[in-house]
């Protein structure tokens, strides 16, 4: 089974960001980028499955500017066999992105996808769902837990209950959640020999999928800020606090 | 020009988060003058459906009652929805931005070929919405310029809408097919006789600092005094001390409690995202550069296991 692992190139983590002084967008320049953190955990989860003897094969793909190698090299670095990298410089939202990614699958022969569950900078959670809708395959978002047994995924999916277990015929959509591994790092050989692997680059024009954006940003601003607070010295100080904010 | 909404359920009750969306709903039909619809698709919900024609400004409450949507699965109702919105010319398509919510409405929206839009936090015209970006530090204002609007709605932004006082029709739809891509296997909930963490009026929440599960007793002590709801940060969940559905933050549950209190938490961007829209922040750190602390409007320098047992006993 060839398994495919979408990657995206985000602000990292740690960066806090900021509104733009004329409210167009966030500034990103000078900041630091990395592999959305969602999809570090699925690649990960992809390479277990190539080293249980399960995955023959695991390509990582990335659809964006240039720069967006770079994360693909990241994923060839943790293990991927190799990388496809859809070029464009347009805005690429999540039902582009999907559609994209349909014409991968496709022209593959995957036999399950992995995604993230959400990307941390658009925070949408909509392109694993919608990448399933357009290739007509089950979907087993937010897993915390997989296993591909008898031709069937197994997912274990983390809801707002607690834990749902449901099983989907391959080929499948699997996105991630915190709790389905822990990502390891990449050793300085693998970081060697990433550099050797084939990456393969095809722009979005030549896919055929048109990309133009559905959603237009008319304004960015900054989220209200809060009141400054005020220290308590005691949990009595506290609590006669609270009934003045009349909470208690 | 018409609004559905899907109602979020389990087959017995209609679940809180429905009114919100509901509200948000209610707020395109001022602005467009259009009816607004509630879908209920479960299996042997009546009861549901009883509730649901009682939710304020509904004008018909669609059922379809199939074992193909018995446990919600999207492979079965995502086709469905997308043809009912087809045949009805729905124009706005609202779910709950829940687990189930964010699970369909993507699919849904694909099918149609229309964008989706995640979390949206206000209403400005038909077209135009509110949505937080990058941990909730930037709120962007979309157009969408797609015909039909699939939207999920972060229900701590719209005031629910009562849930007694209406009378919708009840419409029954046909059988919703099964397409034999998935299969429930088994769900395990976890039970708690605490309020639901993201409609509690007051929340408190245990992070790293609470250093194992045990220790969590303390903080739900405090809880049954107060009628709070128990929450977590990431690490806490990811330590195991406690399960995943106690999350909040980014990623996790998003609640604006009237209180919340924050037990060993540092105050981590990708938690703030979770918790900042609640209206009074209580911070109860050891650590006195915690940057909980500067969210926080009252801020309790201590050390967690001398603060809760006396919060506990004081209260
Ligand atoms: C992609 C991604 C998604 C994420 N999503 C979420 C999310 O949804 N929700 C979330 O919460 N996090 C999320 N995180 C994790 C987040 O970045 C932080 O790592 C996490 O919130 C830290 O949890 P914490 O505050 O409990 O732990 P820590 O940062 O370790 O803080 C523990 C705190 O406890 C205090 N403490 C210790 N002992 C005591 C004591 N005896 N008395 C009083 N105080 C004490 C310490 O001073 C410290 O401030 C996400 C991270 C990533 C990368
Ligand atoms: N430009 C992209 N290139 C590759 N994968 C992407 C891209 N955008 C989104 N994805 C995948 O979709 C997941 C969810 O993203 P989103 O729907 O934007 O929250 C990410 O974690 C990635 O796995």
């Amino acid at each position: 089974m060839k398994v495919l692992v979408a990657v995206k190139r985000v602000v990292d983590a740690s960066v806090q960001v900021r509104v733009k002084a004329d409210k167009t967008a966030v500034d990103l320049a000078n900041v630091k980028m990395s592999m959305n953190p969602f999809c570090e955990i699925a690649v990960e989860e992809a390479i277990r499955l190539k080293e249980s003897g399960i995955a023959e094969e695991v390509i990582v793909v990335s659809a964006g500017e240039d720069a967006c190698q770079e994360q693909l090299r990241a994923g060839l670095a943790l293990g991927a066999d190799r990388a496809i990298h859809i070029q464009s410089d347009a805005e690429l939202q999540p039902l582009a992105v999907a559609k994209l990614l349909h014409k991968v699958v496709d022209q593959e022969n995957i036999g399950l996808v992995i995604l993230g569950k959400q990307s941390i900078d658009g925070d949408n959670n909509q392109t694993g769902q919608m990448l399933a809708a357009l290739a007509g395959m089950p979907q087993g978002t937010f897993a915390s837990n997989v296993v591909i047994e008898n031709g069937e995924a197994v997912v274990t999916r983390e809801v707002d209950g607690g834990l749902q277990q449901i099983g989907l015929k391959l080929p499948a959509v699997v996105t991630t959640d915190l709790r389905l591994n822990e990502p390891r790092y990449a050793s300085l050989p693998n970081i060697m020999k990433a550099k050797r692997k084939p990456v393969a680059q095809i722009t979005a024009e030549e896919l055929g999928v048109d990309v133009a954006p559905r959603l237009s940003t008319l304004e960015v601003n900054d989220p209200p800020a809060r009141a400054s607070g005020k220290r308590v010295g005691s949990v009595v100080e506290l609590i006669d606090a609270l009934k003045v904010e009349g909470v208690l | 020009m018409s609004i559905l909404v899907i109602a979020e359920h389990d087959n017995n009750q209609l679940k809180s988060a429905t009114a919100n969306t509901v509200a948000a709903a209610q707020k395109l039909s001022a602005l467009m003058g259009s009816s607004v619809d509630l879908a209920v698709l479960g299996q042997d919900c009546q009861s549901v459906v009883t509730q649901a024609s009682s939710v304020e400004g509904i004008d018909n409450v669609l059922v379809a009652d199939s074992a193909a949507v018995a446990h919600q699965l999207p492979e079965n109702l995502a086709p469905f929805l997308a043809d009912l919105v087809q045949q009805k010319a729905i124009t706005h398509v609202l779910f709950c931005s829940t687990a189930q919510g964010k699970n369909v409405a993507p699919r849904v929206a694909a099918l149609l070929d229309v964008a989706q839009i995640s979390e949206v936090t206000d209403i400005i015209d038909e077209a135009t919405f509110i949505r937080p970006t990058y941990a909730g530090n930037a709120l962007a204002k979309v157009k969408t310029s797609d015909p039909i609007k699939v939207l999920t709605i972060r229900s701590t932004a719209f005031d629910g809408v009562d849930m007694t006082s209406g009378a919708a029709s009840v419409v029954a739809l046909s059988d919703v097919k099964d397409q034999e891509l998935s299969r429930f296997i088994t769900e395990s909930v976890v039970e708690s006789d605490r309020p639901e963490l993201t409609s509690a009026r007051v929340v408190i929440s245990g992070g790293r600092g609470m250093q194992n599960g045990e220790n969590f007793s303390l903080l739900e002590s405090v809880a049954d005094k107060i009628g709070a709801a128990v929450g977590a940060s990431r690490a806490a969940v990811d330590a195991g001390y406690v399960s995943n559905d106690m999350q909040v933050g980014q990623t996790g549950k998003i609640v604006a409690p009237d209180l919340y209190i924050a037990v060993g938490i540092s105050g981590a961007i990708q938690h703030l995202a979770g918790m900042k829209e609640s209206k009074v922040i209580v911070a109860i750190n050891n650590d006195e550069e915690a940057p909980i602390f500067n969210v926080a409007d009252l801020s309790l320098h201590a050390d967690l296991f001398e603060a809760l047992p006396e919060l506990e006993k004081t209260l």
